[in-house]
């Protein structure tokens, strides 16, 4: 023991600079690019939402040529079903892969305020499912227009099919990272969320005529048919007595919080 | 500086860490050491605000770990070598740390180099072997030039030239004024590198010391004699007041007696002596008698009582250690003891 050193023997060269959560967002961004899988699941996003929304106006418009009572944007309705799973997979992932690897260690060591984290982590993918999603329906849209050669459908009409699924999308996808942060596990959190967003319309479809009651319910609320309610037209599966698309977004908006809030519990009560 | 307090982790029923009371000073080596499943890994975890303590406070520099603005500034922790995703590159596992902090990017460039990684940089991590993880781990701990470090077991599965470079690394830091944490299972590792030392069973302190006096308070000499008329040489050294005990294949052990006195004294009573030698217990042996009540993972092999005695050479006397640091024998004498933690990684 050398008694020389004072208690803070060494003092770091690097200058110190107060971080905040700006560089928690910009370490999540390059966690979230630098990592295969981002790609995988977001590539597998662009090719089902535009390859859906192509080949299924352009079969329609083959098989019955003439004008179509649905609107044309409806048609982008299933690839954005299907472009769900890659949302839900890469969100599930964003925590689940960290506590997997151990990686979650060394994050909360480097930042640990756990609140800073899930905020991070919550921004980077909500933007990034958002803009994404975005550009795809738009995209996915002007072709449905033009295969269909129907004549331009109002902003009414666009806003909620362009912007307010984007919006459903991102939410989804941040509902699956704090499902994610509770479950820890990568394949359980992926189906957990599988589960939520599937298994209400499974149920219903199975259940027995006096439970027409929750059956209704269960077809009202259930993933699917919040998402098809923000194209308008479109019957759904309930016989649209769902909620229209704006409703839905503040229902998912209310699921996320809780979640939300659930993750950071999660997060800063267990050990990791 | 860090400042443990009562600390205490319970699980259930059982009690992993037992109210530790310690402090880490800078500008030494403090050697955390314990048998496997001792609480170190759990006492580290609690530091780092990883895993909430049932009760207790863990202090760095006077503050608390959650209180820290840029922790990898003033803290940098080697917890397990593949902490790290896989997938992504040397230096994006770094770049991303850098960035939480603020650190500035250049700072990612120099800790590789200071590894040795910078020709791997832009290599997936999920490649490395244990030795490349291991140096990624510490370059993340060296990320924020902190001045204090903590490594968990830093040395597991490295070859000699790893091990020795990881001992000179800590060295070099401690000797810049940094405080240096490092834990270990193995007493000869801890001989080599260590200061001061910290010694935990099953959660609770057993020993808070230099490891000058570690050394000087452990390690026992004792004089081993053999003879073929063994009954008869007992007589006489009980007659002549020494305490004598049977050691295993008709040897005699005597504690602390010098080995001309014994030697005569066969001489005078005309007893033939086939062995007549100085003996140091090593200090793994030591740690191990400390340690023995507190082991959680016996392995009940060669029906070898805990703190038995070693094979000849098997242990490493405190003479000789420093200069066998490249022994390939590399914590030998703790597995032939028998008594080898049977998990891998401990709570």
């Amino acid at each position: 023991m050398n008694p020389d050193t004072d208690v803070r023997g060494y003092v770091s060269p690097i200058e110190v600079r107060r971080a905040h959560l700006g560089d928690a967002i910009l370490a999540e961004w390059t966690k979230m690019r630098s990592v295969r899988s981002t790609m995988w699941t977001l590539g597998a996003l662009v090719v089902v939402v535009l390859g859906v929304g192509t080949v299924i106006p352009w079969a329609v418009r083959t098989d019955a040529p003439g004008p179509q009572g649905d609107p044309p944007l409806a048609y982008g309705f299933f690839g954005v079903l299907l472009g769900t799973v890659c949302v839900i997979t890469l969100g599930a992932l964003s925590f689940s892969s960290e506590f997997g690897t151990g990686l979650i260690r060394t994050t909360l060591t480097a930042c640990p305020s756990r609140a800073r984290v899930l905020a991070a982590k919550t921004a980077v993918y909500f933007c990034l499912v958002f803009a994404l999603t975005l550009v795809l329906t738009v995209i996915a849209g002007i072709f449905e227009v033009v295969i269909i050669n129907s004549p331009n459908p109002g902003p009414t009409v666009w806003a909620p099919a362009t912007v307010g699924v984007s919006v459903y999308m991102a939410l989804l996808g941040v509902l699956s990272l704090a499902v994610g942060a509770m479950v820890r596990h990568a394949a359980g959190a992926v189906t957990a969320m599988l589960g939520i967003v599937l298994l209400p319309l499974v149920v219903a479809m199975f259940l027995p005529r006096p439970l027409s009651g929750v059956r209704s319910v269960l077809l009202n609320y259930s993933i699917p048919s919040q998402l098809v309610s923000f194209y308008g037209a479109f019957g759904g599966f309930a016989n649209g007595s769902q909620p229209s698309g704006w409703v839905s977004l503040w229902i998912l908006l209310g699921v996320v919080a809780l979640a939300m809030a659930g993750a950071y519990v999660a997060l800063d009560r267990r050990d990791v | 500086m860090i400042e443990v307090e009562g600390l205490t982790k319970r699980y259930g029923r059982k009690l992993a860490v037992d109210h530790l009371s310690f402090q880490v000073r800078p500008g030494v080596v403090t050697g955390f050491l314990g048998p496997n499943g001792a609480g170190k890994s759990t006492t580290m975890r609690m530091m780092l605000d990883l895993d909430n303590p049932t009760s207790g406070s863990v202090r760095i520099n006077g503050q608390g770990y959650h209180d820290l603005p840029d922790p990898l500034k003033h803290i940098g922790a080697l917890l397990e070598a593949k902490a790290m995703h896989g997938g992504r590159t040397a230096y994006n596992n770094l770049l991303c740390l850098a960035q939480s902090n603020r650190i500035p990017r250049r700072r990612v460039d120099e800790v590789l180099d200071m590894v040795g990684l910078t020709a791997v940089a832009k290599k997936k991590s999920k490649g490395f072997s244990l030795g490349m993880g291991q140096r990624l781990g510490i370059a993340s701990a060296l990320l924020g030039n902190p001045e204090i470090l903590m490594f968990d077991e830093p040395v597991n599965g490295l070859d000699p030239e790893g091990i020795h470079w990881i001992r000179n690394l800590m060295k070099a830091l401690a000797a810049e004024g940094r405080t240096i944490f490092v834990s270990s299972h193995l007493m000869s590792e801890m001989a080599l590198t260590a200061d001061h030392l910290i010694v935990i069973g099953q959660g609770r302190l057993l020993a808070n010391t230099s490891m000058a006096d570690f050394i000087h308070q452990n390690s026992r000499s004792y004089a081993r004699l053999r003879s073929p008329q063994p009954e008869q040489l007992r007589d006489v050294l009980r007659d002549a007041g020494y305490a004598v005990t049977e050691a295993g294949g008709g040897a005699l052990e005597i504690d602390g007696a010098e080995t001309e006195r014994l030697g005569e004294l066969a001489a005078e009573h005309r007893i033939v002596l086939h062995e007549l030698s100085a003996q140091r217990a090593s200090l793994e042996e030591a740690f191990m008698q400390m340690t023995a009540e507190s082991v959680e993972y016996h392995a009940h092999t060669g029906g070898e009582e805990p703190g038995g005695q070693l094979p000849p050479g098997g242990g490493w006397g405190p003479e000789q250690a420093p200069q066998q640091a490249q022994q390939p024998a590399w914590g030998q004498g703790w597995n032939q003891g028998g008594r080898d933690g049977r998990r891998d990684k401990e709570i």
